[in-house]
């Protein structure tokens, strides 16, 4: 997407974004989704897959060259995501929250983080997992249990943390805890002394992303390995990260979308009831246009906050809260309709677009509520357009 | 300086509003300011100022006011030339 000064917004790919968003819709189509549905029933991701992404520079793939990313422009990014999320949801949570990790380390890590860390996040080396939530604590993120205390050159960290995507195959975690009566963010290796998970199973969505609780006891990271500042935990490494995550899962959101229309065209233009493909009929083809129309729409409010991030605008935050609002409600409401039109058909495993609802409906709990997100939007004002 | 400290009180204009704020007046005491504005606020500075806010900068005493804010701006500016 590029402006021109004298003739306005152009909105379009540049022809290196189009073909960029080829590859990663072969890889997708070929890599990926035909084995999505086994992965799922399964509850794992192979590690030879997450060996693929990582050769692919698909880890870590927005951050900067000079740090160890890809230097992916976010518009090009977002084409990663929403085709990956085309393919398998559990595959791109995978980027969601690797790449939560890396935004993190990049935006706020110290100079050893950035040495040490960072570069092996950013080429996918280590993998990354975002450790905020807990078993009593969700939308109110504030009210974290997880408690640190400095202990000479250390932290102690004591708690537990729920519902954490690939807690089962990360390397580092991004783990937040309270510290003085300040919030903090600490990164945790998975082999830490006093650090333990255990998978998550039986979820509804997402069943591939290797879920995790895990457990802190007197859990002793080094003091460098703080990130950000004491007290500031929250306000601007979560939120920085939780932003990322938003944007991921927006496009994540369009990629459902997206799918669920593929698999309706398709199963529209072959099913036949009454003598006639029920695309023929009126209603199934009022339920395409509506899916057509706000797959787009959806996918119009990522192309701007993926411009606005690109800029470090600073409304760049509230669109991307908007476009992931927009996106995960779009995603559920679709792939609701997509289970409806496919009719019996449309309840089983023979079909994808029961995976597709179940998976979509995680997109309006992750990273901000589609409720938190109602309560917050209407508080901030937005550019005009 | 003076343009500076303008840019900054109509960004932060956005979100106190009915209130003309001062350069000295401490924009957290007001309760306006919010993790989200907190960060956006850093994300305006950077991009408007063309500087870089890092961990050290995180001290809420260099966001507590406007008066504070564009001395940040002036001594990451001065550092970074």
């Amino acid at each position: 997407m590029t402006v021109n000064e004298e003739q306005g917004m152009r909105l379009e790919l540049s022809e290196a974004q189009k073909e960029a968003r080829e590859q990663f819709r072969t890889f997708a189509r070929e890599r990926i989704a035909p084995h999505a549905a086994e992965w799922d029933r399964d509850h794992r991701m192979p590690a030879s897959t997450v060996a693929e992404l990582r050769a692919q520079g698909y880890l870590g793939a927005p951050f900067p060259k000079k740090v160890g990313g890809g230097g992916m422009d976010l518009i090009t990014y977002g084409l990663l995501t929403e085709e990956l999320g085309r393919a398998c949801s559990s595959t791109r949570t995978l980027l969601t929250v690797h790449d939560m990790v890396c935004n993190a380390l990049w935006r706020w890590g110290n100079k050893y983080l950035k040495s040490e860390f960072l570069p092996k996040v950013a080429r996918g080396e280590l993998l990354g997992a975002f450790a905020l939530t807990e078993p009593n604590v969700g939308s109110d993120a504030r009210s974290i249990e997880t408690e640190a205390r400095a202990d000479g050159d250390d932290y102690i960290l004591n708690g537990r943390k729920k519902w954490i995507s690939y807690g089962e195959l990360a390397d580092v975690f991004l783990v937040f805890a309270h510290c003085e009566g300040k919030h903090a963010a600490f990164l945790v290796p998975a082999d830490a002394p006093g650090f333990s998970h255990r998978p998550i199973l039986g979820v509804m969505g997402t069943r591939a992303a290797m879920i995790s609780e895990l457990d802190l006891e007197d859990c002793r990271v080094p003091a460098k390995q703080l990130v950000g500042r004491l007290g500031f935990g929250f306000s601007h490494v979560a939120l920085a990260a939780l932003e990322q995550g938003r944007y991921s899962v927006a496009w994540g959101s369009v990629g459902i979308a997206q799918a669920c229309l593929d698999a309706c065209l398709d199963y529209s233009a072959k099913r036949t009831q009454f003598g006639a493909p029920i695309a023929d009929h009126q209603l199934v083809r009022a339920m395409l246009t509506r899916m057509i129309a706000e797959t787009r729409a959806a996918r119009l409010l990522c192309y701007r906050a993926g411009y606005l991030r690109e800029h470090v605008h600073p409304g760049a935050a509230m669109e991307t809260m908007l476009a992931k609002y927009y996106a995960a409600r779009t995603a559920t409401r679709i792939a609701n309709d997509a289970v409806q039109l496919h009719g019996a058909n449309g309840l089983s495993d023979e079909y994808p677009v029961a995976r597709y609802l179940r998976d979509s409906k995680v997109m309006e709990i992750i990273e901000g509520s589609t409720q938190v997100q109602e309560i917050t939007i209407p508080r901030y004002p937005m550019d005009e357009l | 300086m003076d343009e500076r400290k303008t840019k900054i009180k109509e960004f932060l204009a956005r979100f106190f509003r009915n209130h003309k704020l001062q350069d000295e007046e401490d924009i957290f005491a007001l309760g306006f300011v919010n993790s989200l504005l907190a960060m956006q606020l850093v994300n305006f500075v950077e991009n408007e100022f063309d500087i870089s806010i890092e961990d050290e900068d995180l001290d809420l005493d260099n966001f507590r006011t406007v008066s504070n804010i564009d001395a940040l701006i002036e001594r990451k500016i001065a550092a970074e030339a």
